[in-house]
């Protein structure tokens, strides 16, 4: 935060750390949300060194080896022979990337045009706010979907058609808190100085709405994670051979009735990844910002 | 309250007209736009192509083509399709009952499940049973639909063979109502799952802010009795942001019932248009995304006036 920022001055600031810190580790589910997604990150990121096995290597021989058999195949094989806990690993790090990439797409598009919308206000606030409620007339998934058929599939395609159907929310939540912070001594004080405007929106607001930027951040790389495993199982997200949760549950459906523990793992890590960014936002809220709470 | 609805009419004109400046920028974003199913068919040549361009109005400019676009949407003239050339306005039709039955039967079981929970929640806050509430609430968000409904699907009709895996009817069962319940069992449990977390986590939070306001202290203090106070007092008031979710949750509805119907081979629009998808025909596309657009329009339309009801303030204000 900038000095201007924090009027109180600074050990104030200190303070109220620490109560953001007490009041987080006092919510066990938060916890339980930080635990697992530092875990989540930490598999991904080391995915190569703990992999037992290449995800893509197939041997067809070895084809749907039971979990915990003592086979070396610690969680089993899939219909091609491949490594499932290599693929889980793997198809992890696709899963994050894209929840990631998604939630900065969101977050830079729901800022800049919330800080837009809210600080110049006018007809230009009136446009775009129209935009956002036009596009949240749209379901996600069908708007989504018919892009991805549109665009080849990539990576980066996949995050940012999810990160540019998602914004809208952030740019309410971001607008409202411009709204209410541009009235206030500080913002008068940048103007009266001469601060540019870039200056005032980027240095001055933007800093002072990190807390609800990050609750949200952290609830959209769930949502992210989410909507991109529904479009890769529906088989326009991430394509094989590359695995995904998402494509690793449209591939165990086909061998549902004899070996469900296919479909069981992806769709357990994507629960378990979601839940997790679910609670640490939920955590963060109740922390960082008591007023937001669900149960005021 | 005439004036009321005559001013919140005006403003989904932009809406309708936002949403269909999208749709029709999104039809020729369309790899090969509007005609690239025509140019893998072998058999057309080029000078079909641009007869054919000719007829559909492409060589005119855009914004002609759009307004031209624009008045067959609203006078129910939405093209036709690729494959079978059939008006695309009467295919979406077709579908439209056996999503609305679905889609229905969850947001009823699932509206009176969650509000339950959550005003159970609301004046038993911090207990054992609003704890696990909130937090299987949670859970149930974080469950990816499709995978809940495998599962589904796994256990009640694979496993124990209690219920039908998919579709709506058996063959040559088409009229009998208790075939068609036992097929709905299962994608309404799936569907209704998100939906009735959702409920009850907005319940709860909107019944908590009522239940501490003044009025209700004053209603306590008159002598009214608990099922009065909650009854007439809260539950006014607490209904109307719970009225407003209706329409807001409207799009998620149709995106859950999207992948509910794919999962359970459900013959309704969700499938319609991951079917489409695959066969490229973006005249159904197209249509499916004004349709549901225009949809979320009117349901907030009717959500906003159904509010204006019960509360003068917001139709005097």
């Amino acid at each position: 935060m900038s000095a201007v920022a924090t009027p109180a001055g600074a050990a104030p600031a200190v303070v109220r750390r620490a109560g953001v810190l007490r009041r987080f580790t006092r919510h066990p589910l938060a916890l339980f949300g930080f635990v697992t997604v530092t875990l989540l990150c930490l598999s991904a990121l080391f995915a190569p060194a703990i992999a037992p096995h290449d995800p893509l290597f197939l041997d067809t021989s070895k084809r749907f080896f039971i979990p915990f058999a003592n086979s070396g195949f610690p969680l089993g094989t899939d219909e091609l022979g491949r490594d499932t806990l290599s693929r889980l690993l793997y198809g992890g790090r696709i899963s994050l990337t894209v929840g990631l990439v998604a939630m900065v797409t969101t977050v830079i598009t729901g800022s800049l045009i919330g800080l837009t919308a809210g600080y110049t206000g006018g007809w230009v606030d009136t446009v775009l706010m129209r935009f956002v409620d036009t596009m949240l007339c749209f379901p996600q998934v069908f708007l989504l979907l018919v892009v991805a058929a549109f665009v080849p599939p990539s990576l980066i395609s996949i995050s940012m058609i999810i990160g540019l159907t998602s914004w809208m929310e952030v740019a309410r939540i971001v607008r409202s808190e411009i709204l209410h912070l541009k009235e206030q001594d500080f913002i008068q004080a940048a103007r009266a100085l001469g601060a540019s405007r870039a200056r005032i929106m980027f240095q001055e607001l933007l800093p002072n709405i990190a807390a609800p930027l990050l609750v949200a951040a952290t609830l959209k790389v769930a949502s992210a994670v989410l909507v991109e495993s529904y479009i890769s199982y529906l088989g326009y997200g991430v394509q094989p051979p590359l695995a995904s949760w998402g494509n690793m549950l449209t591939n165990a459906q086909g061998y549902f009735d004899t070996v469900p523990w296919l479909a069981i793992l992806p769709g357990a890590m994507i629960t378990l990844t979601v839940m997790g960014f679910n609670f640490l936002g939920d955590g963060l809220r109740d922390a960082l910002d008591p007023r937001l709470r669900m149960d005021t | 309250m005439l004036s009321y609805i005559a001013r919140r009419l005006l403003q989904s004109v932009p809406l309708l007209i936002g949403v269909s400046v999208i749709g029709f920028g999104l039809m020729h974003l369309a790899p090969g736009g509007p005609l690239a199913v025509y140019t893998l068919n072998p058999t057309i040549t080029s000078q079909d192509i641009d007869r054919i361009r000719i007829v559909l109005g492409l060589d005119q400019p855009v914004h002609i083509q759009y307004f031209k676009w624009a008045a067959g949407m609203f006078t129910g003239n939405w093209g036709n399709t690729f494959f079978g050339g059939r008006p695309v306005l009467h295919v979406i039709l077709e579908r439209m009952p056996a999503t609305f039955l679905l889609m229905g039967s969850a947001l009823s079981l699932a509206i009176l499940i969650g509000a339950t929970i959550g005003v159970l929640g609301a004046i038993r806050r911090y207990s054992v049973f609003d704890m696990l509430a909130t937090s299987g609430a949670m859970v149930a968000l974080s469950f990816p639909t499709f995978w809940f409904g495998l599962m589904a699907i796994y256990f009640f009709a694979v496993h124990l063979g209690w219920l039908p895996s998919g579709g709506m009817y058996r063959l040559g069962e088409e009229d009998n109502i208790v075939d068609l319940l036992r097929h709905l069992v299962l994608p309404v449990m799936v569907l209704a799952l998100v939906i009735t977390a959702i409920w009850s986590r907005y319940t709860r939070s909107s019944f908590l802010e009522v239940l501490h306001q003044d009025y209700m202290r004053t209603a306590k203090a008159k002598g009214l009795r608990a099922h009065e106070r909650l009854l007439r007092h809260a539950l006014p008031n607490a209904l109307k942001p719970l009225i407003a979710l209706l329409g807001i949750e409207l799009p998620a509805l149709f995106s859950g019932a999207l992948v509910t119907e794919t999962i359970f081979g459900w013959p309704g629009m969700g499938r319609l248009f991951v079917d489409a998808l695959g066969m490229k025909e973006y005249p159904i596309l197209m249509g499916m995304i004004m349709f549901t657009g225009m949809f979320v329009i009117v349901g907030n339309l009717l959500a906003d006036i159904a509010i204006a009801l019960i509360d003068p303030r917001v139709r005097l204000g």
